[in-house]
Parts: structure tokens; sequence; C-alpha cells
């Protein structure tokens, strides 16, 4: 069963959050929803979690208990202990053992000695990571994660990823949202929103491959408004393609289509 | 001369070590990144550059002397928590730090004066903390992790900007943990448990580190073998990324366990490098 939204619209007054964006998330795999803040990932999280928003275009998702969904700031009770936490979110999604679906998701992100601690009292990526062994207890069949790894270090990062990887070959599929476009490497799937619309989607190389022309490294740019640094260098994007191209990486495609936009706009 | 200097710097709470003889250097143009985990001890030397907290040994200078009210005036600072006033607006927030630098205020950036710091977008109120941080124009930026959470085409902005004060000859010293910024230095400082563990560039960094990259149709069942052989996988779209370990003990590992896989290395990513430091 493929689960997502086609044609996805969302307005709040006069502003429109997410504008036709369509998504697809498969079982086993992992599609990443990447932007910058205000980009619509929240939005579009929120609505394929079933949290009644109103909404033009079509969802499909599982029945909301064989979804586990962690929202950007939260997902767990501070004022709960971890292994609290956990018994309160394995309760309500009804999990017959939960010491034993927890067991091996909190050796395995270094929460195990800590389950008497106060959530309130864990450091940032702790908690994240505590909020997402919470909403895998039940082996959801749509794992939603807004922005796990926002502010968090490499370490609680790196764990993070090791659950979404143990989430996906279990068999979930796993929509994960971004600010950093070097996690949509981790992804089967990227899709890219900016301002509410879907700039870019593919596979990480299927995006890379869609950038119009090319990007060249020099040192002394010909149009200032198309270069950007990378260190004491430039990068340049030359829409019509030059021969002296390099390997686009994600964040090239991003900042060019972002360019783009501004000069079709002016 | 040197802008920032530290030697052998060292700051003990108790018997716990935070940083540990650390040596340290920025010049006027250089932009310096340092790069670790929670914990690594970025938070504690950046407080003894900024004369908030004295060394328990070792030395800091900064344009030669040390750390004061003097230097102070010096220094451009944005902390991650920005440092702005979100119910004032940009235009009153630019105002009162001027004022405390005793600087008349510069323009605030463009479509933000009048409006309050709260109701900006996390890239405006970026390039607000960065303007008001550069109002009297400091030597030194201290900046700890400029562009996380904008958008790419507002980070590229920003790095455009501080590339422009290093190459009027400010000295830029920048902490992060993600590798989009840790690119746009000159240099890097890679420290784990209050000691520099790596410096250089990406590469010097990463070094000879390896990691073990396995790709297989039956990635499902070979993520499993690998986690339950007590190492850590990763996901890279349809293989897997086993940093620090080696091809003969994830291979071994899943011939056991009959997964039919091919097993090489790859160099490894600089984030990779981080972890295996901090972990290791």
């Amino acid at each position: 069963m493929t689960w997502g939204v086609e044609h996805l619209t969302v307005r709040f007054g006069h502003t429109t959050a997410v504008e036709d964006v369509s998504l697809a998330a498969e079982p086993h795999r992992v599609s990443a929803v990447v932007g910058g803040d205000g980009a619509g990932k929240t939005t579009l999280l929120r609505v394929l979690a079933g949290i009644p928003i109103r909404h033009e275009g079509s969802v499909t998702a599982p029945e909301r208990r064989r979804i586990g969904y962690v929202p950007a700031a939260g997902g767990v009770f501070d004022d709960l202990t971890v292994a609290e936490n956990l018994s309160f979110t394995g309760g309500a999604y009804r999990v017959p053992d939960i010491a034993a679906a927890a067991a091996p998701l909190l050796e395995r992100t270094g929460l195990a000695p800590f389950t008497g601690r106060l959530a309130g009292d864990l450091s940032g990526g702790m908690r994240r990571k505590l909020a997402v062994v919470g909403a895998m207890l039940h082996s959801p069949d749509l794992l939603i994660l807004d922005e796990p790894t926002t502010g968090v270090d490499p370490v609680s990062r790196s764990d993070l990823w090791r659950l979404i990887g143990a989430a996906a070959t279990g068999g979930a599929a796993v929509v994960v949202s971004s600010a950093y476009l070097d996690e949509s490497e981790r992804a089967s799937s990227v899709t890219v929103l900016h301002r509410g619309r879907s700039l870019v989607a593919g596979t990480p190389d299927e995006v890379r491959a869609s950038l119009p022309g090319s990007v060249v490294v020099v040192d002394e740019p010909a149009d200032r408004s198309r270069a950007w640094r990378q260190g004491r260098r430039w990068r340049e994007w030359v829409p019509d393609g030059s021969p002296d191209g390099v390997a686009p990486t994600l964040e090239d495609v991003l900042i060019a289509a972002g360019l783009a936009e501004e000069e079709a706009s002016r | 001369m040197t802008v920032v200097e530290t030697r052998a710097v060292t700051r003990r709470f108790g018997s716990f070590t935070a940083v540990d003889a650390v040596d340290l250097e920025v010049g006027p143009g250089e932009v310096v990144g340092v790069l670790g985990a929670n914990g690594a001890g970025k938070t504690t030397l950046m407080r003894m550059i900024l004369g908030l907290l004295r060394p328990t040994s070792g030395s800091v200078t900064l344009f030669g002397e040390p750390p004061g009210r003097a230097t102070r005036l010096r220094i451009g600072y944005v902390p991650q928590s920005l440092g702005l006033w979100r119910d004032l607006t940009a235009a009153e927030n630019m105002e009162f730090s001027a004022g405390v630098f005793g600087v008349p205020p510069t323009d605030t950036p463009a479509g933000a004066g009048g409006r309050l710091v709260g109701n900006l977008s996390l890239g405006v109120q970026r390039r607000v903390a960065f303007a008001a941080a550069l109002q009297h124009r400091p030597d030194l930026l201290i900046l700890d992790e400029p562009t996380s959470g904008v958008a790419p085409l507002s980070r590229a902005r920003l790095w455009e900007e501080i590339r422009a004060q290093a190459e009027r000859g400010v000295a830029v010293l920048v902490t992060t943990h993600y590798m989009d910024e840790a690119r746009q230095a000159d240099r890097l400082i890679l420290m784990a448990r209050g000691t520099v563990v790596g410096r250089g560039s990406e590469r010097d960094i990463v070094g000879s580190l390896e990691a073990v990259v396995v790709t297989t149709d039956r990635w499902e069942a070979a993520f499993g073998v690998i986690e339950d052989a007590g190492l850590a996988a990763t996901l890279a779209g349809r293989a897997l990324r086993v940093p620090g370990a080696t091809t003969g003990e994830v291979g071994a590992a899943l011939r056991a366990a009959g997964v039919d896989a091919e097993v090489t290395t790859g160099h490894a990513t600089l984030e990779e490098a981080m972890v295996v430091a901090a972990t290791s």
C-alpha cells in the first residue's frame, strides 16, 4: 500500500501554506520532505497524520492507530520519566508488551540507562530520540517525523537515523522532514518544498540531474546575481550550461531553483 | 597580528575537564570552523574566548591582550538563539544594540524594519541578528550555527555577507555541527571530549577514516544483521553505510546470516568522522 497526498492545497485565511503538493510514501522506504522555515513541511505532515485541517486534494493514510507521528516540537511529556512516557504512549496504542517493544530501541539509542529520568531533564537530542521511540512502539505502518534532527547534535542525529532505518527495514513507510539537505541523501526519495510549493521531487540522483544548465566553480563569477560562496571561491549557476560544469549538489539545485523563481517574479 | 590565540587553554569544572589544552589561532580575514558533538567542549571554549569564563590554565588572547571590556567592543557575537528582543521591531533592535556600543544604527535589512522580530521568518531574523552584530564594525565575528534552519538560498546569501566581512579583514570564528556550514570555513578544528582531535580541511579531518558500504537487494535483512552485530548502520538511499567498521567484520556478519551483499569501502563523510570521534 502506498500512502501519501495528491494535489494537496491548504489555505489559512489569505495565506496558502501548501499548494498542489503530491507526496508518495511506500513501505520499507524513507521519503524526505526538505525545505526551510515556512516552506510548508509541517502543514503537509500534519494533514498526512490525520490532524483535522481543511484541505483540498486527496490523502491516503492508514487508520489513525496505525500511524506514528512526532510533531516538530514535543512528542514527549516533560513531567513523566522516560519509562512513564513510553508506558503512556504504548498504552494509548494498546501495545501488548511495552517493555519488550521498547528495550531494543532504548538500547540502540543510548536511552536505556535513563529510563527513570524525567524527560524534561534529558538533553534535546535524547528527548527527540524518546519521542521517536514512543512513536515506533506500535510498529506503525506510516511513521511521520517532523524535523526530528533540527538542533540535534551529530551523535544523536546518527542515532535518530538508525531508528528511522530500523522503522523502514521493519516495513514502515517513513516520512521525515528536515531543513538539512545532507540528510536527504539517506532517503529513497526527496520532495523539496519552497513557499508551499514542490520545487523538485525524486530520488536524490534525479533531483541532482534536474538542474537546468550547469554549476561552475570560479574565483570571480561572471554574474554575481547567480553566484554564491563556497569558502573563498564562488559557485555560479549557468542556466545555458557550461563545458566547465561540476557535478551539482542537492544544495546547488535548490539555490538555482530559488534564483530562477526570483528572476521569474521580477 | 593574530586576532584570537589560545595556548593550551584548559577549563575544569570540579574533576571534569571540559576543555583540555586547546591551541587555536584565527587571523584577520580567516574563517575558522569549530566542529564537535554536544559535550565536545565547543561552548566552554567560546565562553573563554568571549571572556565570560576564566581558563583554569593556559591562555586566551584577543588582539594580543586578555579578553575584557576593551576586547568586547571589537567583537560581533551572534548566539544560536540570535540575542534579539522578540517584542521589539527589527529597527528598534538595531537601534538598541547600536546604542549599547555607542554607534549610530545602520540600515535594517530590507523588509524587516517596522515588524516585530517575533513575527519575522527565521531567515530574516538571522539577517537582522547578523546586521545588528556588525553595526560597531567588529574585527572579530563569533557565530554559533549562523545559518541553521534557513532555506538554501537564504543560507547562501548570509554566507556571502559573512565572507564579505572576512575579505574586509574581519576574523570569523564559527561553531557548528552542520556540514553545509563547515564547508564554508577556510580551516576546521574538530573537538571531542575537550581536546582537538583533527585540524585542517575537510579531507584532512576525515583522513583515512572509511565507511563500509553495503549494497544488496536484501538491505532490510542486512540492516538488522549489522545492528545485531553491535555496529551502527545508516541508510543511504538503498545502500547501507557503516562508518568506522571493517569490511571483514561486516562481511562476516552478513555471511553468517546468509545475506548476500556487496561489501566495499568509501571515504567517510565529515559527519561520520565527527560521530566516530565522539563515540570512540
